[in-house]
């Protein structure tokens, strides 16, 4: 059924967004991993082929590596923004906070009474897993 | 009617408090699209009617009435402006003016810097991983437009904490969520009395995208986890930051315990919400009506003034 990462029935998930969380999870194992060990580390039960496919296209694209691991491939990502691109988004990040409208963080900073009231709030509501 | 001229100048002080109380009851989406079409349109007609008062100090200059074509000594119906006022309309107008073109110039630089910094990636992946153990995720506008994450913040969150984290900047993305703020900042510094709907239209901007990141994981307590496990992280990872100093509890407690709460849309449609709406809507309407009225009777002015100047011949 689940043929294509845009046909995945676990979720709506579209290619890009599937190929987002294939390349984080990727990211933050910090070794190779084998399609199985990446389809355990993305929420969601993806199916195993589409994430055989996410993995592929990532790897053709040049975006991953690959070593033979037993009888399948294990993927770890190129790290791609070493250098120039890297030091420029550095600077764009660093420039004054004001620019960083244009720039919509996920967090903004803390106080120390935001970091007791949010260790309250994940005391109170435990993750279910 | 010309007192109606100083009315959109003294409109955003009762319409911020009304606007500010409105948005926690609004979808977040439709807050933040509220907040920032309200904050342009209080610093248009605020410009616009500094730009009728300095108009009318200017119809008294004697050479510009030879100029204009009419009776010199004022125009006719309009009473006088004091010089005080006329020079302080001409004073605000300039500063909120060149305010807004230097705001206006630091965020066309930063977007550009953006823009660039996507086209020189290779290719048009959504996710850009920066190798940095500080966490950190942005969203960078952009065509298309990319999510770009520190390999630390990656590190910090568990499967469906990550997919929240890119579904929350993917909806900063689609919304256009910087096209918002940016609208609105512009207006605050044309208008400094409008400075307060920003920290209300950026905690608009970010529930928005956490309701989003909820509905992709399908699981509130989850997306309530990514916000909170990326905060502490990139509050232990990074080193004091100024901001980070001020007292009281700030925009991210907030966000993570509205995510703990039920979905807005069960959240009920209270009377007083409703009354708080159609005071904004009347606040915003005298305000245009104002500001039409003055123009309206400032040209009428004007032309019976050169008509009388042209009979005089």
């Amino acid at each position: 059924m689940a043929r294509d990462g845009s046909d995945d029935p676990a979720s709506r998930r579209g290619r890009g967004e599937l190929e987002s969380e294939v390349l984080g999870a990727l990211w933050a194992a910090g070794g190779p991993l084998t399609p199985g060990e990446v389809q355990r580390r993305i929420s969601g039960d993806p199916a195993y082929s589409t994430v055989v496919t996410a993995l592929s296209r990532l790897f053709e694209k040049g975006t991953l590596t690959r070593v033979r691991s037993g009888r399948a491939y294990a993927y770890a990502p190129v790290a791609d923004e070493p250098g120039l691109a890297a030091r420029r988004m550095r600077q764009l990040l660093d420039a004054e906070a004001d620019r960083h409208i244009v720039l919509a963080r996920f967090v903004s900073d803390l106080s120390d009474d935001d970091e007791q009231a949010l260790l309250r709030l994940l005391g109170e509501h435990p993750r279910a897993d | 009617m010309y007192f109606a001229v100083h009315l959109p100048l003294l409109l955003p002080l009762a319409a911020v408090p009304a606007l500010r109380a409105l948005a926690p009851h609004l979808a977040p989406h439709r807050a933040a699209w509220m907040l920032a079409g309200a904050a342009v349109l209080l610093a248009a007609i605020s410009t616009l009617a500094l730009l009728v008062l300095v108009a009318m100090g200017v119809s008294e200059v004697p050479l510009l009435a030879v100029l204009g074509h009419y009776t010199p000594g004022g125009l006719p119906g309009v009473p006088g402006t004091a010089p005080l006022t006329a020079c302080a309309a001409v004073a605000a107008l300039a500063v909120g003016l060149s305010r807004t073109v230097r705001r206006a110039a630091l965020h066309s630089r930063g977007l550009s810097d953006a823009l660039s910094y996507g086209r020189g990636l290779a290719d048009d992946r959504e996710l850009v991983v920066l190798p940095d153990r500080s966490p950190l995720a942005y969203a960078l506008p952009g065509r298309p437009g990319r999510i770009v994450v520190s390999s630390g913040m990656l590190h910090a969150l568990d499967p469906a904490e990550r997919r929240a984290l890119l579904a929350h900047e993917r909806a900063h993305l689609a919304g256009h969520h910087h096209v918002l703020l940016i609208a609105a900042e512009l207006a605050a510094a044309a208008n400094p009395l409008l400075h307060r709907l920003l920290p209300v239209l950026s905690y608009a901007v970010e529930r928005s995208a956490d309701e989003a990141a909820a509905a992709e994981v399908g699981d509130r307590t989850k997306a309530a986890h990514a916000v909170a496990r990326a905060a502490l992280a990139a509050h232990a990872g990074g080193g004091p930051h100024p901001a980070a100093l001020h007292a009281g509890t700030g925009p991210v407690p907030q966000r993570v315990a509205a995510l703990l709460a039920p979905p807005p849309a069960r959240m009920p449609n209270t009377h007083t919400s409703r009354a708080v709406a159609v005071v904004v809507a009347g606040l915003l309407a005298l305000g245009i009506g104002a500001c039409v009225e003055s123009v309206v009777d400032l040209h009428s002015a004007v032309e019976t003034a050169q008509a009388a100047y042209g009979e005089s011949d």
